[in-house]
């Protein structure tokens, strides 16, 4: 592991785009969240497959998204949504906002008996990105097939769109999302994503400037890296069920302690915890995983 | 998309989200697939609670399917004496998690606008001018 290297906080949603690596590696998996490794019950759950996706166009799996695995499949985390999803409740739903590879809605859906104590849980994958939608519904199809008949997870549908535009209100019980969180100075223009739609004929060039607006989307995060995390917390009021809970990632430009007051001080009780992260790097936190929920 | 997540969905405008009519969305042109699942008796019993019936039985109706029991079945419908599935629990598993929309369109019953299906995924974005 590389992990004594300092690294920046751009290197992981920056890698993807530019450059693909073509081993299915996953480095700074288990490594980086803090939790109590002596327990047997932390003991590593394999990360699914994503060798079929396509990293010149979908967000590579990289250090925050296992961060993300790691952090929902400690035991401490696990306890919580046992308590707040008991068995004898209705079917949870589990949602990704920029699902990319669809990495992490896979191990959700394969692993929601460890994960949430209960079988059966339904899982939505949502993403700009039509590429992305593509991948997330075979990564998540092939990691519900592989976890064998005991599972009883459903895979609902990837959907193509805008955060939680296109759900009903009140519908999510678990979101996680892993968004653009690298400061830059403007977003990616998504609106004129339709141009490419229905099209097949353009050329190599019009491609690669399809893909680099995708891979874009996935990291670029406008002013302080939050213009889209913003976004995504000014809609979960209305889309969190009364039960529901929210998995965000932020980096430290984020300045994850702002967000989380800024939570608190939503009308009608919200919480919102750090509930994993990288670790000190060189004194400042690196990434980290918050919990917003109603109280 | 499975007919199951159309519980789930409803307009991506704003100004229709909270309208009572912009839920259910409305198949148009619709191609379906069966997609073969394994029976999951569970699964059905603890989602029955959340779905919105009425509008799974106007999809159902939509989609020129087998009409849907008109009230909600109760869990002990699902299995008989000998814990055996039954034909109701079958019926709901074939609807919800094997049948899919492969294409077509999904039309807002509010503001009519037509969000498209392809490959089993519907595109939600919308152009700016209508966000």
């Amino acid at each position: 592991m590389d992990w004594a290297l300092p690294r920046l906080v751009t290197v992981a949603k920056a890698s993807a785009w530019q450059y693909s690596s073509a081993a299915d590696s996953e480095p700074g998996r288990n490594d980086s969240v803090n939790t109590n490794a002596a327990c047997p019950a932390d003991e590593m759950i394999p990360t699914p497959s994503t060798s079929h996706v396509d990293y010149n166009r979908v967000y590579e799996p990289a250090e925050d998204s296992y961060l993300l695995l790691d952090t929902l499949s400690a035991s401490s985390e696990s306890n919580w949504l046992r308590a707040r999803f008991p068995p004898t409740s209705a079917t949870p739903s589990a949602v990704e906002v920029g699902c990319g590879s669809g990495v992490v809605l896979a191990f959700i859906a394969a692993n929601a008996e460890r994960l949430l104590g209960r079988p059966d849980v339904t899982t939505f994958g949502i993403d700009v990105n039509e590429f992305a939608c593509k991948a997330t519904a075979d990564t998540v199809s092939l990691a519900i097939k592989e976890a064998g008949p005991t599972n009883q997870s459903v895979f609902g549908g990837s959907i193509n769109g805008d955060l939680m535009t296109s759900l009903r209100p009140g519908s999510v019980d678990i979101l996680v999302c892993n968004p653009p969180y690298v400061p830059t100075e403007e977003l990616p223009n998504e609106s004129n994503l339709d141009e490419f739609a229905d099209r097949a004929d353009f050329g190599s060039d019009e491609a690669f400037d399809r893909d680099s607006r995708y891979l874009a989307l996935a990291y670029a995060g406008g002013m302080d890296g939050m213009e889209v995390t913003n976004r995504l917390l000014d809609q979960l009021p209305e889309a969190l069920s009364q039960h529901g809970a929210a998995y965000i990632l932020l980096c430290a430009q984020n300045r994850p302690d702002a967000v989380k007051d800024r939570i608190r001080s939503w009308a009608h009780g919200w919480s919102a915890e750090t509930v994993g992260s990288s670790g000190k790097k060189a004194g400042w936190e690196k990434l980290s995983i918050i919990r917003v929920w109603r109280s | 998309m499975k007919l199951l997540t159309l519980n789930f969905l409803t307009c991506a405008r704003k100004t229709c989200k909270s309208t009572a009519a912009a839920f259910p969305l409305h198949p148009k042109e619709a191609e379906l697939e069966q997609v073969e699942m394994e029976l999951n008796p569970l699964f059905v019993k603890n989602m029955l609670p959340r779905l919105d019936w009425e509008a799974m039985k106007t999809l159902a109706t939509e989609l020129g399917l087998p009409n849907l029991p008109a009230e909600t079945p109760v869990a002990e419908e699902l299995a008989n004496e000998s814990g055996e599935p039954t034909q109701t629990l079958r019926d709901l598993h074939t609807l919800l998690m094997e049948t899919a929309i492969a294409s077509g369109k999904l039309v807002c019953g509010n503001c009519g606008h037509e969000y498209a299906v392809k490959e089993g995924i519907a595109n939600f974005l919308l152009p700016s001018h209508m966000v």
